[in-house]
């Protein structure tokens, strides 16, 4: 798992990537009342907003950290938010994305790399 | 001797020391449990006696209704009653002390309620002839020349109907004066991350897209990084002054100069303008653009209390782009002048049907007038004043978020004091409330941890301020000392405890539907 600095997570497999926010914006932002997840068969640019979470808190983009096509969207999330708290790197995928530039996942941080850099926040 | 041995037992008994007693009736006291106004009222009667119809046929062919219409009929004591009982539940600034910072907030003097309430203005119609409207149209002039000299900006459009609605009349003028200059190809625009959210939202809606400028840490606008976002397809930079931490932007002469010198305009965000009124010209220092919210500065009542009004003061630039209508001196005195009639008036439209709310601009005036040049001075210097004692005394135990220097109009305290307790700063707002205050602005602006803005306004006195901050020095102390039970399950003695805020997002119940009701049979 790869991670970026505006807290988006990255799972490859094969061409294939999943991408979610972790569990540190999961925390940060509270109860998630509602995800808008793209559209599949939309193209993305990496650092391109393609999702929105909203918590009782407030409503943030989230940044695709890949360039890719949207090839599945979590539909799960429509009616249960609250999976974005529960299993924030797992159950609570937001979208997986085709690669067209894998070479991209390997400028993201690796999980020690990014807890490092949660330290210094 | 005689004795009198009837009568009533005048020891308190257990009643008066029982706690957690409910009543049978879910009432406290003669505060009732208010039902909604569709299950008080069957659907089966009216309280009000209508005519029969002159002839039972319809005419309106396939439009008749079939089905119940579902208004509940109360009589006027009942319908009165349920309002009346909802108002008691309700909190308002004639009632305690309102550090929200916004809307109404500071006292809606009764002496505005008089002159708005003279038949000369409070009936008028807006569709009358002008000729006898005069009187209505000299106080809108009036009101324009106090705003127009209070600020030092050459023109005003009175019509918009609140700040947020101000901000889109600054925007569109700021587009129509691009557009007219062949520069329409700026399509961005500049706003602090400390700013009031309608600002990136007025700005997104109008077209342009919105890039967030840096604040520095002691709370204000980072000149270096403005300096470098600004380029060719800048429009605007929207800045609000005092900003929302409480702060005066110091460098204001300097940000108005760079940003005219990449040929873009300055709005200025002039919710603050309570706390500079009477002491600052904002056309002295630069601004394009600027809202006024006449329920705040002048005292004007709003949310819940009456509708807002935004009236928007230009620079040189910017006035021949104003809405209709405007008012001119005519050969028969005032004109409300509707639409453009030569090439010099550039209008981009208009914000709104008619002239904009007459009522608030008589309570402005109203205000203004009572007030005078000096007491407007004033009233801007014992907001600040009211502020910076709030700051002092709650910093005994609150921690300040910009503890150098003084605040504006308003203090704001971060949530660092409450760490380790277990108490968030909603928690301790809500606590607030049984303590019999409303709480103050909460986890805004965004750019402070846990965030608390109190706004305590010039009309309060000396003693409501003690009585305010004495109330939060001792949660506060409850807080460290472990009483977290009396913050976490807050409010306990409101109408209603916690709400759960997650649930009502998550799964919102935005219709009313009858569960045990009775519906009439359908026709």
């Amino acid at each position: 798992m790869r991670f970026t600095k505006d807290h988006e997570w990255v799972e490859v497999d094969g061409d294939v990537a999943t991408v979610g926010i972790t569990a540190y914006a999961a925390e940060q932002l509270g109860d998630v009342v509602f995800v808008e997840t793209p559209d599949v068969g939309k193209t993305v640019k990496a650092g391109d907003g393609f999702a929105v979470v909203e918590s009782v808190k407030a409503a943030s983009d989230v940044y695709a950290p890949i360039s890719g096509e949207v090839v599945e969207a979590n539909a799960a999330l429509g009616d249960a938010p609250e999976t974005v708290n529960a299993a924030p790197e797992a159950s609570g995928w937001f979208a997986k994305v085709k690669l067209s530039n894998p070479a991209e996942v390997d400028a993201l941080m690796d999980r020690h790399a990014y807890e490092a850099y949660l330290q210094t926040l | 001797m005689t004795m009198n041995n009837v009568g009533r037992p005048t020891a308190p008994g257990a009643a008066a020391t029982a706690s957690g007693h409910t009543s049978l009736t879910g009432a406290r006291g003669l505060l009732q449990d208010e039902p909604l106004i569709f299950e008080l009222g069957g659907w089966d009667k009216t309280g009000v006696d209508f005519d029969p119809p002159d002839h039972d046929a319809y005419d309106l062919g396939d439009l008749v209704r079939t089905a119940p219409i579902g208004i509940p009929g109360l009589s006027e004591p009942e319908t009165l009653r349920h309002y009346v009982r909802l108002s008691q539940k309700n909190h308002a600034i004639d009632l305690a002390l309102y550090p929200l910072g916004s809307c109404t907030m500071k006292h809606n003097p009764r002496l505005n309620e008089k002159m708005a309430r003279l038949p000369g203005f409070a009936d008028l119609h807006p569709l009358q002839p002008q000729s006898t409207a005069q009187g209505a149209l000299e106080l809108m002039d009036r009101l324009a020349h106090w705003l127009k000299t209070l600020t030092g900006m050459p023109a005003v459009a009175l019509t918009p109907k609140a700040g947020a609605h101000g901000e889109l009349c600054g925007l569109l003028c700021i587009k129509a004066a691009h557009e007219a200059a062949g520069n329409g190809d700026r399509r961005r625009v500049l706003v602090p991350t400390s700013a009031h959210g309608t600002n990136p939202a007025t700005a997104a809606f109008v077209g342009y897209s919105v890039e967030e400028i840096a604040q520095t840490a002691d709370g204000r606008v980072d000149l270096a990084d403005l300096e470098a976002k600004l380029g060719p397809d800048v429009a605007a930079i929207m800045v609000t002054n005092p900003n929302t931490c409480g702060l005066f932007e110091r460098e204001i002469i300097e940000i108005a100069r760079i940003t005219h010198a990449h040929g873009a305009y300055f709005y200025c965000d002039g919710a603050n303008f309570n706390a500079i009124v009477g002491r600052v010209r904002p056309g002295d220092l630069g601004v394009d653009a600027m809202h006024i919210n006449l329920h705040k500065t002048f005292s004007t009542p709003h949310g819940g209390g009456g509708p807002g009004a935004g009236p928007v003061v230009l620079s040189e630039a910017l006035a021949p782009f104003a809405p209709a209508p405007w008012l001119v001196h005519g050969p028969d005195g005032l004109e409300l002048v509707e639409e453009a009639r030569d090439q010099a008036a550039q209008t981009f439209g208009r914000m709104c049907a008619f002239q904009g709310q007459m009522g608030m601009f008589v309570r402005a005036y109203a205000y203004m007038r009572s007030h005078g040049s000096d007491g407007l001075r004033q009233v801007a210097e014992d907001a600040v004043l009211n502020a910076n004692y709030i700051k002092a005394v709650l910093s005994a135990e609150m921690t300040p978020a910009f503890p150098d220097g003084p605040c504006m109009h308003e203090a704001l305290f971060d949530d660092h004091w409450l760490e380790g307790t277990g108490v968030t700063t909603l928690d301790f707002a809500k606590a607030m409330i049984d303590e019999g205050f409303h709480p103050m602005t909460m986890y805004f602006p965004l750019v402070v941890h846990g965030a608390m803005l109190i706004e305590p306004t010039e009309t309060e006195s000396k003693r409501e301020l003690d009585r305010f901050c004495d109330a939060l020095l001792a949660l506060a102390r409850a807080a460290k000392a472990g009483d977290v039970e009396r913050f976490t399950g807050a409010p306990y003695l409101a109408p209603l405890s916690r709400l759960d805020e997650t649930m009502a997002a998550r799964k919102p119940k935005l219709t009313w539907r009858p569960e045990h009701a009775t519906p009439l049979a359908a026709e």
